[in-house]
């Protein structure tokens, strides 16, 4: 594989897309996973469908619009679905998960109508759902770079915030913690994560990534700082195995990668159960 | 040197709908008092703090922090709270005691800041104060309620606030373990020149502790001294509970035994 990647620019395209990710989206996903926000992450990923399907109906039916890249409207989808679902957060004050559900359905709904005036159940579809190895253009990786830079760096400048956001509302509101500013940067950078990983990983299994290693890591981990680490471990080790059985089996990336998060998150619970075990032995003798 | 108020509560009232919770406190609390706030279930403490630390807001009234109204108030790193353990944090979190305390800094910092050496140091001082330095490295969430309840207490010292306000802290901890947080938070009063605030319904521990009792039941009955009260007979304070006399005097006198 590594002769075909330094041959073909859409495999290295692939590959560096997938490596940012893998960095990016669970690096986030600790965040979700700590504020038990997985399913916005689910929520955010249907809407990105809805703007890919209105940028291919748009392509379609506007002759002005030619090779549009659905990955921007998807982004701009994506980010005004996580305003919508704040707004719905506070509308439904008691029942905040509503705003989930109502989001989801509603994209997929919309997406459902726009695709199928676009008469696009085809394989581009098929890709934006499942991922491709051979989609990602040079323009999306730099876009994805980008977006990953800008999320590192935030993360890091936030790090304290959105650590006390997490672990403590009330605390962070009276250590002066604008929480609503931070929370709403966060909920943005989740949207711009997903709409970049959906090339690679797919719409469909985009919230996995940012879910399933941080389950792992969790099983292994102490402090906060260890949980990030190991958590961007396994999310580039799913992303590495992913794309290379991808690359062999020719299947969408989208499978292998999250079947290989799903293979480290059992051997992460059998190393738990294992020394767990070990304890137990130890302290009977 | 004059004893500056720290918290002065001015006709505060507030309700949640249409329920009055808090009506007409007047309280003022002075640097270097130990404070306990006693009284029954619903009656309003609890309430009276988040309004303290601007939580909620009142509908009636001024309440003013170090002198300054607290909508304006910015000095949050002189303020600590620790709340009771049950509600305040998901014991699955995957922190450190160390990243705990840590975190407390939060209000001294600024926004783009980074930890640095001395922020460590800061920290390991503060849990060693609180007899906790040698748990720096375990994981939050598998100590004791005792333990992660002095844990809390470093959070909210380590960014060296003047007072402290604390909401029921010992719901949840071992009752061997209540009278050792005690003794920790009056000595933190007489070396630290720390000002407490503590919600308690456990009358009996608080009277032997604090040197001043606020009684509250919607309103404040009583505040002074933990003398004066010791000093009051049933009468009197049967005229501030009405009902729930039986069960408050039980303890009371429990606690001179």
């Amino acid at each position: 594989m590594i002769e075909a990647i330094v041959e073909y620019e859409f495999l290295q395209n692939a590959v560096i897309t997938g490596l940012l990710i893998g960095l990016v989206a669970p690096l986030l996903g600790v965040f979700i996973v700590v504020r038990r926000l997985s399913l916005i992450a689910d929520a955010l990923s249907h809407i990105t469908l809805t703007g890919i399907a209105a940028s291919l109906l748009i392509e379609k039916r506007v002759s002005a619009v030619d090779d549009w890249n659905p990955m921007y409207m998807g982004m701009a989808f994506s980010v005004l679905g996580a305003v919508f679902i704040e707004k719905l957060r506070k509308v439904y004050k008691h029942y905040e998960e509503l705003a989930i559900p109502i989001m989801l359905s509603g994209g997929i709904g919309l997406g459902v109508i726009l695709i199928s005036l676009a008469d696009g159940f085809n394989t581009d579809l098929f890709s934006y759902l499942f991922g491709s190895v051979t989609a990602v253009s040079r323009g999306n990786m730099w876009t994805v770079a980008v977006i990953t830079t800008l999320v590192v760096i935030i993360v890091l400048m936030f790090y304290k915030e959105l650590f006390v956001l997490s672990f403590d509302e009330d605390h962070a509101s009276i250590a002066g913690v604008n929480a609503r500013f931070v929370h709403f940067l966060f909920i943005v950078m989740v949207a711009l994560v997903i709409a970049s990983a959906m090339q690679v990983v797919g719409i469909l299994l985009v919230s996995a990534l940012m879910t399933l290693p941080v389950a792992s890591a969790l099983r292994m981990s102490v402090s906060f700082r260890q949980t990030i680490g190991l958590s961007v471990l396994f999310g580039e080790i799913s992303v590495v195995i992913g794309l290379i059985s991808a690359y062999q089996l020719d299947v969408p990336p989208g499978g292998t990668i999250v079947m290989a998060a799903v293979v480290l998150l059992m051997i992460s619970m059998l190393y738990k159960k294992f020394r767990s075990g070990l304890f137990e032995k130890g302290e009977k003798v | 040197m004059a004893q500056e108020p720290l918290i002065e509560l001015e006709d505060v009232s507030f309700k949640y709908d249409r329920n009055w919770v808090v009506e007409n406190v007047n309280m003022t609390i002075n640097e270097g008092q130990f404070v306990g706030l006693v009284g029954p279930n619903g009656s309003g403490k609890s309430t009276l703090i988040k309004l303290m630390l601007g939580l909620e807001k009142p509908v009636r009234g001024h309440i003013r922090l170090f002198g300054k109204e607290v909508k304006k108030f910015n000095r949050w790193q002189e303020v600590g709270f620790v709340s009771q353990k049950a509600n305040s944090f998901n014991s699955g979190f995957p922190a450190t005691v160390y990243e705990v305390v840590r975190s407390g800094l939060v209000s001294r910092m600024n926004m783009f800041q980074l930890f640095n050496h001395n922020h460590k140091n800061k920290v390991l001082e503060t849990l060693r104060e609180v007899e906790m330095e040698e748990y720096a490295r375990h994981s939050i969430g598998e100590l004791s309620g005792g333990q992660q309840q002095r844990v809390f207490i470093a959070r909210a010292l380590v960014s060296d606030p003047s007072l402290i306000i604390l909401d029921e802290p010992t719901v949840g901890v071992d009752s061997e373990h209540v009278t050792a947080f005690y003794d920790l938070l009056a000595k933190l009063n007489r070396e630290r020149n720390l000002t407490l605030l503590m919600v308690s319904h456990d009358i009996g521990t608080i009277t032997s502790h604090a040197t001043h009792v606020a009684c509250m039941n919607k309103t404040v009955h009583f505040h002074g001294s933990t003398e004066d009260y010791e000093n009051m007979d049933d009468e009197t304070l049967s005229l501030m509970y009405g009902h729930s006399l039986q069960q408050l005097t039980h303890n009371h006198e429990g606690s001179s035994l």
